[in-house]
Order: C-alpha cells, then structure tokens, then sequence
C-alpha cells in the first residue's frame, strides 16, 4: 500500500476552540479547549481508515476539520496535492464534491420540510445546475435503488421513515456526486442492532463498487473492526495507536488500547464471565488543561516519572505505530 | 414463592391513530438475586414493560395481567400505596443519567430527601448514610461530592449517584433501564462491574433492560428476547446465546460483529424494518424478516410455549429443535 500516493495526508492538525468565559479578565489570554491536539495519518485510495475513541476524544472535531466545518488550527491536511488547511469557505466548495459526510444521526441531518428526493437532489443541483429536472430525477432513482429504497417514496418526507431508511437516505445524498472519499460521523450508533448490520454491509458494498475511501468513526470497536482497513485509536486529541486492523485487534499494544478493548462486553456468556477488565480509573481529563507529557499518563497503569515530561511520537514498524515510549522500550 | 412473578403482563396505548399493544402477554418469574435480562429493539416494549410495574405508564396507557410482587399485585396501585413500594422494595435506574437527577439539587439533598422521606431519617443520619452509599458504588471523595451538583459530574459518576439512590432503601429488585447506554465502552465496564458488586453484596434482584447483547453475557442468568411487545424467547443465558431456537434470536445473534472472530466476510444480516406497533400484521409480528416463514405463521401468532426447565419460544418452526436443546 505505502507505494500508492495516499489521497489525503494529514500532518499534526490542531483544533483549539476558545474559551471565552474562560478567563477572570479580559486582558488575559483565553483558554483553549484543545479538541485536537497534533494528529497525522495517511489515507489511501479506496481504503476505509476507523477511528476510535470514548466521546470528546476529538474524533468528531477531527471528521469536521478534514471537510472544513471547523477550521484548523495549525497543520497540514493535504487532499491531492493541495492543501486545504487554509482555505475559505469557497474553497472548500469545490473540495466537496469529492470529500462527503454523513453524520450521526439520521434524522436530524436531514431536512424536514423536503422530500426525500429534494433532499438527494440537492448537492447535484448545487454542483451541476446545468442538468435538466429529468436528468436530476433520473439520477436520484439511480442512487436510492442503489442504496434500497424503494422509487415511491421520492415524495414522503424524513419523519415518516424510520432510522435505517433515513440513514440511507443520507448516504445517497453523500454519494450522488460520486465523491472519492466519505467520511462517516458514528454512521450506525443511532440504530438498532439488526439495522446496523444492514447499514454497514451496504457502505462495505458500495465502498467496493465505486471505490470509494471512508473515514469511518465510532466508537463501537466492533463495527470498526469489521469495517476497517486501518484503524486510529485516539485519546483526548491525540493519537494513541495507529495501525492495520488485524495487527491492532490481534496484538494491541498502547494501554489505552487495551483497556478500550479489554472493556468491550463480547455476546458470549462465557468468555464474559472468564474474562478480566483492565478497569481505568478515574475519568478523562479536561482537554481544556490536559496533563503535560502524555495525556494518558494519569489513568495509565504503566505511567512513569518520564512520561510528564515529553509527548510521545508514534513509533513502532510503518503497520501498526504506537505512540508509547515506555511500551516500545518493552 | 418468587420475589416477581409476571402473568400475562399487557400494556396498551390509547393514542389519536387507535390502539397501540406495546406489550403483550409476557410471562416470567424472578427470584431473589437473581438478574433478568430483557432484550430488544426499540419499539419492542422493553422499557414500558419496566415502567408498568413501577407505575411510571404515560397517562394513556393501561395495564392488564398480573405482576405479583411477593405474592402482591402492583399493577394499578394507588399512588400512595406505590410510593411505598417504589424506592423501598423496587427502584429503578434510567438510561440518561443527565435528565434523571434534578439540575437544581445538590447531589447531597437528593439522596438525603429518599431517606428522610421513605425511612424518616433525621438529616444528620440520612447524611452519613447517603456518605455511605456514595462510598459503595465507587465513588472517591465522596463527602465532598455531596456538596455538589448533577453538573459538575461526568456521566459515569452520574450514574453512579444514580444507582447510590436507587439502593439506598436496600430494595430487593432493581430495574436497570439501559443504565449504561448513554456511557462509553471503558465507562460502561465500571459500572456493570459495579452493578455485579451489588448484587453480590446486597444480594439485589437486577432486571436489566439492554439492546446490547455484549451486556446481557455478562451479568444475566436469565435472558428474554422481545420483538413487537412479545416474548419471542425465554431461557437462561446459556441457552440462549448457545443454542437459540427462535430465527430471530439467532439472526440478532449472527449480525453484531464481534470482536472474538477474524470475520471480516459481509454480517449476516435480518432483511427488513421491524413492524409498526399500530398495523401489526396479522399472525406473527416476525413473519416479514424471518427466513423459515410458513401460510401458519402469517394466519395466526404462534403461541409461546413452554418446555422443560422453563424455556419458551413462540415460534411454529422447527419443534425437534428444541427438545433436541437448539441451534448450533
């Protein structure tokens, strides 16, 4: 894979958001809440990268900074050669059309005074205005029967769907441009079980027609597993671990990660009861004053004196990184 | 005699488009320390289930059947002989630990008002004694805590508090409505592992209310599977996760990717939405997902039956099935 150029390249992006009520006066400087605080990784063309994490780890301010909903702080994001850190909204614009979303929940995401037709029409008619009604029609019924829904419900409304049927509807709206990559804000964490299933096969399926890369975040380690080609373990904006799927889920190696994964409830009776939780204590630190060093330090189990002092870098082979010293000195 | 014994447990709602049945002829009988778990997709009536035999039925809903108590009816109590039961014999954890306390309160007076109201404790012992649970469900620097209010803590101590009220009556069942689903996965794991503390301490019966099947392996004895307000299978953990017998029992089982296996292949998954309560259709609420559909199942609901050592189905499919001890 490293001899393909990767289609988007992020190096050490921030997103600090200010805290304005943060501050006793107001020539003080204003805190910030350090929602992403220095995260790389390469994106390939037609793979699925997951990102995981407990909630205000940054996973979704990381999905929003790479489309440009939140803007970054310092960094680079690389998207084709071009850099997209810095651009304005109209900008961003152009970048779109390749790069889509589909959020978390469902039925929020879409409007609910349009039709489900409207609703999937409109990026085709924002991007290509030149196209006729029935050439926009005919694409809509394209998409919606490739994602399963049926042509006669073009005219209902989203609350008379339920979450499933609203998440496909976003996914075709994500897809009518036939973007290059998606990004998926916690896709399935809405639904039920045996519609999630349905849902995921669905984004592997069309992932393997069009080629299509996905950044898929959840915090659902299973679904990411099943998902992923690649996954980032991130703990309060920064990274913990990067690495393929099976060597991560195989041989973790950040205490994070184990701990993330060792608290995952399996259905099956016995392994839960044999089982033994690595339990963190305590809860996440604010992002607003992190601990100096690495900021799992104060939940860690293999915390040393060492590690307040520097924050670690990834190391570790190019498949499977580690930003841990004192687990990679062994 | 049980600790709660269910009867033909029904739960119906008068709404402006007809009658909804949320629950619908649920039988099952908890003992003492043990933990039930109720299992289901939304809409399958697990929670109003719950909120039946606690009272707490929005104002257009009515129950039928029985739900025996220690041998006591509390189906349509009256409000005061309810608050009697609710709190001191069976309390009730909710799914957002936010919305459950009161944002006004400190932490401290809200449990102290259970003790003062249900056990006339005078403020000074109801203090030590909130202090006290506080200190049980894990809570560090306790006394402080007290002082402070639902805001200033994360969800995990939330929840936390909210189980500390919840026992502070030492009831003998406490229902557990997804106490963990609004929490993360390393959040989760402390509390069920506190949850499995308790109830070896105060010997506690737990019905816990999931849709994660994860949760349910881990702290139940006995598990039921419910779709579109039934009962769609009952039996002990075991027996359910090891040898299901009911087709959507073991779809729900084959869709969760699992950590556990290398399957990267495609889930399996059960084609379909699940029904709409107000138009079920006529035979079994299944029959449009389910793989072993027959003409019997779309004329008439199978009955649930009930085998030896206790286990029930409700499905026509395959009897040898279950007298030869299930699937897998």
């Amino acid at each position: 894979m490293s001899e393909q150029t990767p289609l988007l390249k992020v190096r050490d992006v921030k997103v600090y958001f200010p805290i304005p009520k943060g501050r006793d006066w107001p020539w003080q400087p204003m805190p910030m809440l350090k929602a992403v605080d220095g995260v790389s990784f390469d994106l390939y063309p037609g793979e699925t990268l997951g990102v995981v994490g407990e909630s205000g780890c940054g996973k979704s301010t990381l999905a929003r900074a790479l489309i440009g909903l939140v803007k970054a702080r310092s960094g680079e994001i690389t998207w084709e050669g071009k850099n997209l850190a810095g651009l304005d909204d109209k900008g961003f614009h152009d970048v779109r059309r390749d790069i889509q979303m589909i959020f978390q929940d469902p039925l929020a995401s879409l409007n609910p005074r349009m039709t489900i037709g409207d609703i999937i029409a409109e990026p085709l008619r924002n991007y290509e205005p030149g196209l006729s009604s029935e050439e926009v029609k005919q694409r809509v019924r394209q998409i919606m029967d490739r994602v399963g829904l049926l042509p006669n419900v073009i005219n209902r409304y989203p609350h008379e769907f339920s979450g499933g049927q609203c998440q496909r509807v976003g996914i075709a709206r994500a897809l009518i441009l036939k973007p290059k990559l998606i990004i998926c804000d916690e896709p399935v964490s809405a639904l039920d079980v045996s519609i999630q299933a349905q849902v995921v096969n669905l984004l592997k399926e069309l992932q393997q027609e069009m080629g299509l890369s996905l950044v898929f975040i959840a915090h659902d380690l299973s679904v990411v597993k099943h998902i992923s080609d690649r996954v980032l373990v991130m703990y309060l904006g920064n990274e913990a671990e990067v690495a393929t799927s099976e060597s991560l889920y195989a041989n973790p190696s950040h205490p994070y990660t184990q701990a993330l994964l060792s608290a995952v409830p399996n259905p099956d009776p016995d392994l839960e009861r044999n089982k033994t939780i690595q339990l963190l204590e305590g809860d996440l630190p604010s992002p607003i004053n992190p601990p100096s060093g690495c900021v799992f330090r104060t939940r860690c189990p293999k915390a040393q004196e060492s590690c307040a002092k520097n924050k670690p870098e990834l190391m570790g082979v190019e498949h499977h990184q580690v930003a841990c010293p004192v687990v990679m000195a062994g | 005699m049980s600790l709660l014994e269910v009867k033909d447990l029904q739960v119906h709602f008068s709404t402006p488009e007809g009658d909804v049945t949320a629950v619908n002829n649920l039988n099952f009988t908890l003992e003492a320390g043990q933990t039930l778990g109720i299992v289901g997709e939304s809409g399958s009536g697990k929670s109003q289930t719950a909120f039946s035999i606690m009272g707490l039925l929005a104002k257009n809903g009515r129950t039928g059947g029985q739900a025996l108590f220690e041998g006591k009816q509390v189906l349509n109590l009256p409000e005061a002989e309810l608050n009697k039961i609710r709190a001191e014999k069976i309390s009730m954890i909710f799914q957002d630990p936010m919305t459950s306390l009161n944002p006004y309160m400190k932490v401290g007076t809200q449990l102290m008002e259970v003790l003062i109201m249900h056990k006339g404790c005078s403020k000074a012992e109801a203090f030590e004694e909130s202090v006290r649970m506080l200190d049980a469900v894990k809570m560090p620097e306790a006394r402080k805590r007290m002082d402070m209010f639902p805001h200033e803590f994360s969800g995990g101590m939330r929840q936390r508090v909210m189980i500390a009220m919840a026992l502070l009556c030492r009831p003998k069942l406490l229902i557990a409505d997804e106490p963990t689903t609004a929490l993360d996965v390393t959040v989760q794991a402390q509390i069920m592992d506190l949850l499995n503390d308790l109830k070896r301490d105060f010997n506690t019966a737990i019905i816990m209310i999931t849709h994660d099947l994860g949760v349910v392996a881990g702290v139940c004895d006995k598990v039921m599977v419910m779709y579109a307000g039934q009962t769609m299978e009952y039996g002990t953990v075991d027996e359910i996760f090891y040898k299901p017998t009911h087709p959507y029992t073991i779809g729900l089982l084959e869709s969760i990717p699992r950590l556990d296996t290398d399957d990267t292949k495609e889930l399996p998954i059960i084609p379909g939405n699940p029904p709409n309560l107000l138009n079920l259709p006529t035979g079994c609420p299944f029959q449009d997902r389910c793989g072993h559909v027959t003409d019997s199942c779309r004329k008439q609901v199978p009955n649930l039956e009930t085998f030896g050592n206790g286990r029930q189905r409700a499905c026509f499919w395959s009897h040898e099935l279950v007298t030869a001890g299930g699937a897998q």
